[in-house]
């Protein structure tokens, strides 16, 4: 099987960390080798955060080479235009549509950029937007935001739901399991 | 069943290895990336883990409880070492009872440190083994290993990890733990002593040490040729291996996993099977120096390369050595920064707010109030590390007493009890009027809120006892100590503005808990935008709850915590409480 490098953008607190330990866990599931690379510490306060995510046969190094990504999962929209460079061309972006203003923005000083779906459109083979909060069960519930774009990208990959599923029971607390079940669904689902 | 795969953090694996290797005793102070060590291996039954004020005393209660005989670790940042060198540097002279592993997580790049030295030279300097695992099953492997040869060569043991050690996910193999009897202390005052004439005789017995321990890296499986089929051969160890090893397919390698002393048969062995070497390492030319003083045959090139900044990656290898450079995508020139900032109802916010209104120059410290060096509160004017405002502070009242009247050091409460306690004596002592704040939040913050010995919680998260800090600074003899509410700005400025005249030392307490330990909040303000002037003085606070759109201040409520900052402030009465508690 070919090296999948999937990135995971978003601004800390976001869940990208545990986003990551999900496809991980899958990975082992399958049989593949992997490894992650995580942003703990200080820019979780709010700051700009990745996860690395590598699954194949082998994997040496925990970090994807700029350019090398196949896939770049992002909670934020301006931060997919951010770690875009790490992506091949010939890769896929997934995209939550919703702005999450920096403080430069915040406080005025910057604008948020316009047309940054079509400048990543351009810039890749495929692009998958969506505003995630307009999407039930996101809407009631915005910290379910990773594991419904979990959701869609699951469908792009080669693996069954049920598979999916099973690892998000052994890796997310019990209580909140079947929430983050119906995001997965919401996502997996979508057309 | 123990045969089957899991995937660990190089810190998980590092506290599942302690484990494993029948480790009674733990004990760490916070700092990233090493943080998640101790709070792993707390969840373990048989292990004593605890909280430590700071890494000196972390590695003390080690020392104890290896000469008690009982297999100790011991984890810290790689500035940490700096805090814990003391007692490291003469613990190699004495060794040890049971095995003692200091573990060291390096961060080359600097993501949340500040700075990136390389803590292989301690290694060097104390005359001790150092182990460098790449990946988890390592990380697990080698501290078992670890303990076994600190207790075959009564040495501390050095374990570097690295921010892409500790913080990445990789597989691994779960094992038994082994039991370790505590053999009990045993009275040895030439072993333990280390007056003059005893450490005398010690020494010669660390360097012999040394000799039979390089003896054992030539022969550690821990060290390994890897032959290629090219002409390169390349030296490395840590994570460093992984992104040559990803990068050079062809090439030879000698991977150094028992890295010093430096075994030097093998590096030669290893060099008379290619035509050169290439050195792969992160931050200073550890390996590179070593095999220059060698005198090889063949090239060595490593640093004039690589250079010696921030971390590593395969593409380096790639772009600088086989000169292949990656295409990338190009996204538009001055993306907006996204920087880690105050959470929404830090408590910590007015109190910067309030200093740079008044402004002062601010020696500050380490911790999640360091962001209050950014726009736009830009309210601290120096950070050098723990403890060190209220030194310099000092410093600044000895060079000019003037000074004293327009100076603050601002120090949070963890960091206060970690190394703030002696300068703030020093400034009792010394009759210097200087001013102190502690921001009192009852957590570690920064590195994701660990008890500490002020929080009256310990690292299991039992009661504890809970120092105060108010008598404890009494009791050091500073006279003025006042407790402030650290959202109450009025009470503030004056009581900061009343210290700063007198002459006499003074601390304030400004106290209310980090905003990650309330549960229930009062419903967001809301902004009357007929009332609002467009004055902006709220966006002085740099929250990420307030916005200024269309002339007006806006307040996005999902994620205001309702601390009442901008409230205080505004003074068109715009915005206002809406009444009654988040959740309903
Ligand atoms: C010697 C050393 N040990 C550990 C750290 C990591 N570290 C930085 S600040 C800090 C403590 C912060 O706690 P506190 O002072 O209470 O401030 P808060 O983050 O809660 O605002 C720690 C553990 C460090 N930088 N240096």
């Amino acid at each position: 099987m070919k090296k999948t490098d999937i990135l995971i953008a978003g601004v800390g607190g976001q869940g990208t960390i545990l986003t990551g330990r999900i496809i991980a866990a899958l990975a082992i599931a399958e049989g593949l080798d992997v490894k992650t690379a995580e942003t703990h510490g200080m820019a979780q306060r709010g700051g700009s955060v990745i996860t690395h995510v590598r699954l194949g046969e082998k994997v040496y190094s925990p970090l994807i080479p700029p350019g090398d990504g196949d896939i770049l999962l992002s909670f934020e929209k301006l931060e997919a235009l951010r770690w875009l460079p790490f992506l091949s061309k010939k890769g896929t972006v997934i995209v939550n549509t919703q702005e999450l203003e920096p403080l430069p923005v915040l406080t005025g000083s910057m604008e948020y950029p316009e047309g940054i779906l079509e400048e990543i459109e351009g810039k890749v083979s495929r692009l998958i937007a969506v505003d995630a909060l307009s999407v039930d069960p996101v809407t009631e519930n915005p910290r379910m935001v990773n594991t419904f774009l979990l959701g869609i990208l699951a469908k792009n990959m080669p693996y069954e739901m049920e598979k999916w599923l099973k690892v998000m029971e052994e890796e997310i607390k019990a209580k909140l399991v079947d929430a983050n079940k119906k995001a997965f669904m919401a996502g997996w689902n979508l057309q | 069943m123990n045969d089957k795969l899991v995937i660990m953090t190089g810190n998980e694996a590092i506290a599942r290895g302690a484990y494993e290797a029948g480790v009674k005793v733990g004990t760490a102070y916070p700092g990233t990336p090493s943080t998640e060590i101790l709070e792993n291996l707390a969840r373990y039954p048989g292990v004593n883990c605890n909280w430590s004020s700071n890494e000196k005393t972390a590695l003390e209660t080690a020392i104890g409880a290896s000469m008690e005989g009982a297999r100790v670790l011991t984890a810290m940042k790689h500035v940490g070492v700096n805090v814990a060198a003391d007692p490291l540097l003469t613990l190699s002279y004495t060794g040890v009872g049971g095995g003692l592993v200091l573990v060291s997580a390096d961060d080359p790049g600097m993501h949340s440190s500040q700075n990136e030295q390389d803590n292989r030279h301690y290694a060097r300097f104390a005359k001790i083994p150092l182990l460098e695992p790449s990946d988890s099953a390592e990380a697990k492997d080698y501290v078992i290993y670890a303990f076994e040869l600190s207790e075959r060569f009564d040495t501390p043991v050095m374990l570097r990890s690295s921010t892409r050690i500790s913080h990445s996910r990789s597989t691994l193999q779960l094992g038994q733990r082994e039991e370790k009897e505590i053999a009990g202390f045993e009275k040895n005052p030439a072993k333990y002593v280390m007056l003059p004439g005893y450490a005398r005789q010690r020494h010669p017995l660390v360097e012999e040490r040394l000799l039979a321990l390089e003896a054992e890296a030539e022969l550690s499986p821990l060290n390994r040729i890897e032959p290629g089929t090219g002409k390169m051969g390349v030296i490395c160890s840590g994570v460093a291996y992984q992104y040559a090893r990803e990068a050079l397919p062809e090439a030879s390698f000698l991977k150094l996993g028992f890295s010093h002393p430096l075994p030097k048969n093998m590096v030669r062995q290893f060099a008379s099977t290619v035509e050169e070497i290439i050195v792969f390492e992160e931050l200073d030319p550890f390996f590179e120096e070593q095999l220059m003083a060698m005198k090889l045959e063949i090239p060595v090139r490593g640093k004039a390369l690589f250079g010696l900044l921030g971390e590593f990656g395969a593409e380096m290898i790639r772009e600088k050595l086989l000169g292949h450079k990656e295409e990338q995508i190009e996204v538009r020139p001055s993306i907006p920064a996204r920087p880690p900032v105050m959470c929404p109802g830090c408590s910590h916010r007015g109190v910067f707010y309030t200093l740079k209104k008044l402004k002062l120059k601010v020696m500050g410290d380490i911790g999640c109030y360091t962001l209050g060096a950014l726009p736009p509160l830009e309210a601290i004017d120096s950070c050098v590390c723990m403890g060190a405002s209220i030194g310099m502070a000092l410093g600044m009242a000895r060079a000019n007493p003037a000074s004293a009247a327009d100076t603050v050091a601002v120090i949070g409460d963890s960091t206060f009890l970690h190394s703030g306690i002696t300068p703030l004596l020093d400034a009792v002592y010394n009759k210097a009027p200087i001013t102190v704040l502690i921001l009192d939040n009852s957590t570690t913050a920064m590195t994701g809120h660990q008890e500490h010995p002020g929080t009256g919680t310990s690292l299991q998260g039992e009661p504890a006892p809970n120092v105060e800090l108010e008598n404890l600074c009494r009791s050091l003899g500073v006279k003025r100590v006042t407790v402030v509410e650290a959202f109450n700005l009025s009470h503030l400025q004056k009581t900061l503005k009343e210290d700063l005249a007198a002459p006499e030392p003074s601390v304030i307490i400004t106290r209310h808990p980090c905003v990650f330990l309330i549960k229930d909040f009062d419903r967001p303000p809301v902004v009357d935008e007929d009332s609002c002037t467009g004055c902006q003085v709220c966006m002085k606070l740099g929250c990420p709850a307030l916005s200024f759109k269309d002339e007006k201040a806006k307040i996005n409520s999902t994620i205001c915590n309702a601390c009442g900052l901008c409230e205080q402030l505004c003074r068109f009465e715009a915005i206002n409480p809406a009444g009654g508690k988040a959740g309903d």
